[in-house]
């Protein structure tokens, strides 16, 4: 006995394939059959559960290439269980999971941890990457080989930079013998210690210890070199300066592997949105300068960036409700990371097929992963989005253990209305309340 | 001692977080309230019952003999109960929050709540969390509003008004919070600001708070009618901003030599507690003549006690009753 889930009057987004069209698209046995711009167009499909979308977008789900949960270690702020109905609310099929956890992801065993409480605890699909050193104290590199073997699907240090040049050339080097995708992440360690805030102006006004943006770029250059020297496939996590982008912009010109993400909260606040030492804000690397935003948004209109990520770092408020400067770093995402990219398309900065692309086949084909396609024979993780569907964004409402949003009470038009996971549909938001 | 006159409201705010968001009318307000209270603190009975019933807790996450006494004085003063908590005694040490420890507290009813902190927004956070009146003692690199007032009351008192006045903070602006109180009520009031300093102790940035840059102590000192020397906080040097203390005094610590390239009878200020042969020479701070840093203390307590008068007028207003 095969399920089979027809979507009629559907406007078909693939951005894999380009496909742009009013039409239809079956499931069966949680894969996708039969897709097209004809398809149910003329005649009610013949299956038990058809759903009219009425015009609405049906879109390959999206894949959120950074997500920090607490799971294992720090279960209260976040389980996997946890922010995968966050992830499903948000339109999210999978999640590209931080190995920043207690412990630390290093382990081949522990990657099989994560793949196993994921499967019996998550409605979406967890994608773990593993440390790229050992502890993430960027010392000694883990053992890339057997951990992509248990199922990474990439290495990185999280929310570290690899301080030492030497211990990264050789991760690289050793990452490429595997044709292991590395991420990075780019803050210069010694200028931003001990600082919450970016340089500038408003910083100095808070009195708050601040790093300059030019931390971010001279990690980017340097990582860039040893990408060159190295040959390795190089993902840096996120920028969020204007100066990291013309650098991976001239990187990419000169043919260098290299790709880059952004965060949702990047692309819509600034530094002056940290307010009066609104920690729900403080985030890693900071809100930076409005010409650095704007960069962020351009970089994305032009595919320089290639992929948005929510970068959903769950925190208690106990570590938020805190003097800025002690309060933690994260704020959550998974639920606003497809209305805030929406925005670039109400704004007029990017087409619809545009924006999905940087949620779905860019980071599936920076991953390597099947999923991110609404080809035929791909599982059918796919998700319906009301374009336009406006609200305001309550703490309270978010299905995140923890509600340290950045955008709380913020209108937004566009989110997801039902997302399905192989098949299974794993949020309906008319079915709530 | 009573005050006859009737209590007219001086600020529009509950608290006294900083500088930056009061406006000229209360500045002057205050000033003109703290100057009845140089007279007060001037005669034999320095008592009155402005704040009888009230109380006042000092809590003070740093250590500060200077500020915290001043606040004690003046809440005595004005016949509050005071009751002064620091960190040592406090329970912050075994892990409780800043908001637990002030939650804890605020149960016992306080009416003022003064506090010094060496994270910025400290003030800011607990005055969003408590329902008494909070005055930021200080609060890590961002303002020191207190300090302020009692510099601009020294200086109004000397000086007559600010419009025209050259003055000159010198030192490490960048872990100051009294430079960037000062910065905000200087450029209120309408005098010019001038802030000198090797780059390593500047924000970046500095020059678009409307203020003057200079590197080199004679050249910006030059026809300053006010040079107010910062304190060289030494427990804040997480890194190496100077290279020595002796290299410091010889470019940036202000001794008679250099005071003679500012206008004749310009008068020196600090915030204390002085190094002295850092960032002052003692012939300087010790010249009647020229230092105003006695005074600058005298005026504090009077200036504490006008704050904490203007607050609890609030407090009478909100119909809160002691």
């Amino acid at each position: 006995m095969t399920r089979r889930i027809a979507f009629k009057n559907a406007r078909l987004i693939d951005p894999a394939s380009g496909l742009d069209a009013k039409g239809g698209l079956l499931i069966e046995s949680g894969r996708i059959a039969d897709v097209g711009p004809r398809l149910f167009n003329d005649a009610d499909p013949s299956d038990p559960e058809v759903i009219d979308c009425k015009g609405l977008v049906l879109a390959p789900g999206l894949i959120d290439m950074r997500v920090f949960t607490g799971e294992p270690g720090s279960e209260y702020r976040e389980t996997l269980e946890s922010a995968s109905h966050a992830a499903a609310a948000g339109g999210v099929t999978t999640i590209v999971t931080m190995p920043n956890t207690d412990p630390v992801i290093d382990e081949p065993s522990l990657v099989d941890f994560i793949k196993r409480r994921a499967g019996a605890t998550a409605k979406v699909r967890v994608a773990p990457m593993a440390a790229l050193t050992k502890g993430l104290r960027g010392e000694q590199m883990t053992e890339i080989g057997l951990l992509q073997e248990a199922g990474a699907v990439a290495f990185t240090d999280g929310d570290r930079t690899i301080a030492n040049a030497r211990v990264m050339r050789r991760a690289l080097a050793y990452a490429n013998t595997f044709g292991a995708l590395v991420v990075g992440h780019a803050e210069d360690p010694d200028l931003t210690e001990g600082t919450s805030i970016t340089e500038g102006e408003y910083a100095m006004r808070l009195g708050l210890p601040a790093a300059p943006a030019a931390a971010e770029a001279i990690v980017v250059e340097r990582d860039i070199r040893l990408v060159e020297l190295t040959g390795a496939r190089y993902h840096f996590s996120q920028i969020s300066t204007g100066a990291a982008l013309d650098i991976i912009a001239a990187a990419k010109q000169r043919g260098v592997p290299v790709t880059c993400g952004v965060a949702a909260h990047h692309l819509a606040l600034n530094e002056l949105d940290v307010g009066s030492y609104y920690t729900f804000r403080k985030v890693k690397p900071p809100l930076r300068s409005e010409a650095d935003r704007a960069a962020m948004v351009e970089g994305v209109a032009s595919g320089i960036i290639d992929v948005i990520v929510s970068s959903h770092d769950p925190q208690a408020a106990d570590t938020k409700r805190q003097p800025f400067a002690q309060a933690a770093f994260g704020a959550v995402g998974l639920e606003t990371l497809l209305p805030v990219a929406l925005g670039l398309m109400h704004d007029g900065r990017a087409s619809l097929a545009h924006v999905l692309h940087a949620l779905t086949a860019a980071p599936a084909r920076i991953l390597g992963l099947g999923a991110g396609t609404l080809a035929k024979g791909a599982a059918a993780d796919v998700v319906l989005i009301d374009p336009n569907d406006s609200f305001a964004v309550h703490h309270a409402e978010l299905h995140s253990r923890a509600q340290n949003t950045p955008f709380e009470g913020r209108h937004f038009h566009g989110r997801a209305v039902k997302t399905f996971v192989g098949g299974e549909c794993v949020f309906d938001r008319k079915a709530r309340r | 001692m009573t005050s006859a006159a009737p209590a007219e409201t001086i600020l529009k705010s509950s608290h006294l977080l900083g500088i930056e968001q009061l406006s000229v009318p209360e500045i002057v307000a205050l000033l003109d309230l703290a100057e009845t209270y140089v007279a007060l603190n001037r005669s034999a009975d320095k008592k009155t019952s402005v704040l009888r019933g009230r109380t006042l807790i000092n809590l003070f996450f740093e250590a500060s003999t200077r500020t915290q006494s001043s606040f004690e004085l003046a809440g005595k003063r004005l016949g509050a109960d005071v009751m002064n908590m620091s960190v040592k005694t406090s329970s912050v040490s075994k892990g409780e929050t800043l908001i637990d420890t002030a939650s804890t507290l605020n149960a016992m009813r306080p009416d003022l709540l003064v506090v010094r902190h060496q994270d910025s927004g400290a003030a800011e956070l607990l005055s969003r969390k408590l329902d008494c009146c909070v005055i930021n003692a200080g609060d890590g690199s961002h303002e020191h509003p207190t300090q302020a007032l009692l510099d601009a009351l020294t200086i109004r008192r000397r000086r007559g008004a600010f419009q025209g006045l050259v003055v000159a903070i010198c030192g490490d602006v960048l872990h100051s919070r009294v430079a960037r109180s000062n910065i905000h009520l200087l450029l209120k009031m309408g005098a010019r600001v001038r802030l000198i300093a090797p780059r390593t102790l500047l924000p970046a940035d500095a020059d678009r708070f409307g203020v003057e840059i200079f590197h080199d102590m004679k050249t910006g000192l030059e026809g300053v009618d006010i040079v107010m020397m910062l304190r060289l906080q030494l427990e804040r040097m997480s890194g190496a901003f100077v290279p020595s203390t002796r290299e410091y005094f010889r470019f940036y610590g202000l001794d008679h030599e250099k005071l003679k390239a500012a206008k004749p009878g310009a008068l020196v200020m600090h915030p204390g507690p002085m190094n002295r042969g850092v960032e002052i020479d003692s012939a300087v701070a010790d010249d009647i003549e020229v230092s105003l840093i006695q005074e600058q203390v005298e005026m504090g307590v009077a200036i504490r006690m006008a704050v904490l008068d203007a607050l609890s007028r609030g407090l009478a207003r909100e119909g809160r009753n002691a």
